[in-house]
């Protein structure tokens, strides 16, 4: 446990001191010019100071003129409006240096020169930006880790009860007794995406347990990638069962890579088979609803999980038991009940902890007004948000 | 053999693109342009293997006259005459563009219109009010439907607008954002147990193999 507070505390003060870093104040005195930071290269940033012509009605506006090595004179490459007092110049050759000039232009007044500088345009090795991510990511890994570790030393773990998963058997075991195929749609993305991959390992299981009750199952696939993947994960898993005679080479099947027309084809397999249990796992867009409605349709029980958060509506609504985002990657940790399975998701567990404490620690600090409860809230920002 | 070198290429190259993920470098860069390349060239490989699977099981299914193997006639009259008209172009007027616009994207439409019909459906069940969860879902739902109607001047003013921008903005956001949390922990957890080959049934292969 103090391990984990260390951890958290020291994610704290590195996100804190980049933060306070990223918002240092103040303006350059003179003209500067330097290399963009965090990036491949080729651009280099030109700041000034505020030009006493700029309040003046005839002001124009900020110029920007260029230097590089072999020209013979300055070349204006750009202007910037009043007001506005850095430039981003790219397209620049890398360890090239660069001379820029800045001037102020206004009507019927021969252009002030503010100064020059100069710089040399780099790539980085580490992107700054993303530290927090790097801490969040080391913070959460570790904990991970130290689970796993404790899970193989022996420690029982309590894992508590997800209703969807425990009635996977039940699903099964109804379609085995109705005589009825049980169909298994792993989602509309591709072999990269996470969640895909989540969801073939519950296929697995699925798939060992169909191959015990020697029930039919259906795979229609919309990734060929995942196809052949899957494919080989029911092969597999009949053989583990021991009955690799029961395999059918087309139960794992590819249909089309067009959205509509996937759910047209499954939707006429759900019409025409009337499997006994329909199992939707993975990523799901638009198509959720006109799947899970026409499953309801044909009165199978149906248990689906997916990670997109405006598709769970979909499937709560027109499924027996919807598995809501991190109980999709739990699932192969609760069905399978292997200790290093069951560390990890211990481990997102009190890696949540974490997160739902900095989350109240912040909303406190911010109710009573502190400043630190700024910097807590920045802390989860990323470059893309503009925290860089 | 057969499992080691793809888990080694699956530790190597987890290693390798999480390392890019912080690295904005020109090599980075090219690193991860050229893995886009190939994934794309991996992709439309099988790509054809699934069309080929495709024909493999539809052709099987009307030799053997297997159950609906009418329908199986229309798919591969659809998937062969698709590719047979690609050979003359896909230029605007081509015949692949003409069976594009106006049998692929009617169909598609058609399929995507459902939804409408769907979503009154599954309404009508959901929001039959036998639970407080389903009370409490359509007191919400009838709050942001009503609410995103023009209907202020017949009921007083903006509250019912406002309050429907209010349910979105925090009880619907905080278990939104709850949920993403979730999502990115389990997703870590996911990626790390398959870096480190703890999870190994994307092999084909049991949780163990």
């Amino acid at each position: 446990m103090n391990k984990i507070v260390t951890l958290l505390a020291a994610w704290l003060v590195v996100g804190a001191a980049a933060v306070f870093a990223a918002d240092a104040p103040g303006g350059p005195a003179v003209v500067e010019a330097r290399d963009f930071p965090n990036d491949a290269g080729g651009s280099i940033t030109v700041s000034w100071p505020a030009s006493p012509l700029e309040t003046g009605k005839d002001f124009k506006a900020y110029e920007v003129h260029r230097k590089g090595p072999g020209d013979a004179a300055f070349a204006k490459v750009g202007e910037t409006a009043p007001g506005e007092l850095t430039f981003k110049d790219e397209g620049l050759q890398n360890g090239a240096r660069y001379e820029y000039a800045v001037y102020a232009a206004a009507t019927g007044q021969a252009p002030a020169n503010l100064g020059s500088a100069r710089a040399t345009p780099r790539g980085q090795w580490y992107n700054t930006d993303k530290t927090n991510v790097l801490v969040g990511i080391v913070f959460v890994v570790g904990i991970i880790a130290f689970f796993i570790l404790r899970a193989k030393a022996g420690a029982t773990l309590f894992v508590r009860k997800i209703a969807g998963l425990e009635a996977v058997d039940e699903a099964i075991g109804r379609a085995t007794e109705m005589g009825k195929p049980i169909l298994f749609v792993s989602g509309l993305s591709d072999a990269s995406d996470i969640s895909t991959i989540a969801a073939m390992t519950i296929l697995a299981k699925v798939a060992k347990k169909t191959a015990e009750y020697e029930t039919p199952l259906i795979v229609p696939c919309y990734d060929p990638i995942v196809m052949m993947v899957e494919k080989e994960m029911v092969r597999e898993a009949y053989t583990e069962a021991g009955k690799p005679d029961a395999f059918e080479e087309d139960s794992v099947f590819f249909i089309t890579q067009s959205q509509f027309g996937y759910v047209a084809a499954v939707d006429g397999i759900m019409v025409r088979e009337k499997p006994a249990t329909n199992f939707y796992m993975g990523a799901f867009f638009a198509e959720s609803l006109l799947l899970a409605e026409t499953g309801a349709a044909t009165g199978a029980i149906q248990i689906a999980g997916t990670d997109r958060v405006t598709q769970l509506p979909f499937f709560i609504t027109a499924c027996d038991y919807t598995l809501m985002g991190e109980e999709l990657y739990a699932a192969t940790a609760y069905l399978s009940r292997d200790p290093l399975f069951l560390g990890s998701l211990k481990g997102q567990d009190w890696s949540k902890a974490a997160i739902i404490g900095c989350l109240l620690i912040g909303t406190v600090l911010l109710i009573i007004s502190v400043d630190a409860g700024t910097w807590i809230a920045t802390l989860f920002k990323t470059a893309a948000e503009g925290a860089g | 053999m057969r499992r080691e070198i793809p888990l080694a290429i699956c530790l190597i190259m987890g290693v390798v693109m999480t390392v890019q993920f912080f690295v904005p470098h020109a090599a980075s860069q090219w690193l991860f342009d050229n893995m886009m390349k190939w994934l794309i060239i991996i992709a439309i490989f099988a790509l054809m293997l699934g069309l080929l699977n495709l024909i493999k099981i539809h052709t099987q299914k009307v030799i053997n006259r297997r159950k609906d193997w009418p329908y199986s006639i229309v798919a591969l009259v659809g998937v062969v005459g698709t590719l047979i008209t690609g050979f003359w172009g896909i230029g605007a007027d081509s015949p692949f563009m003409v069976l594009y616009n106006y049998i692929q994207i009617p169909m598609q439409a058609t399929m995507f219109s459902l939804l409408a019909f769907y979503i009154a459906s599954a309404s009508f069940r959901t929001f039959r009010a036998r639970t407080f969860e389903a009370t409490l879902l359509l007191i919400a739902a009838v709050i942001v439907m009503l609410g995103r109607v023009p209907l202020e001047k017949y009921l007083g003013g903006q509250w019912l607008p406002d309050l429907a921008e209010w349910v979105l903005d925090y009880p619907n956001m905080a278990a939104e954002r709850g949920i993403m949390i979730g999502v990115g922990l389990g997703a870590i957890s996911m990626a790390l147990k398959i870096i480190l080959g703890i999870e190994r049934s994307w092999l084909g292969g049991g949780e163990k193999g």
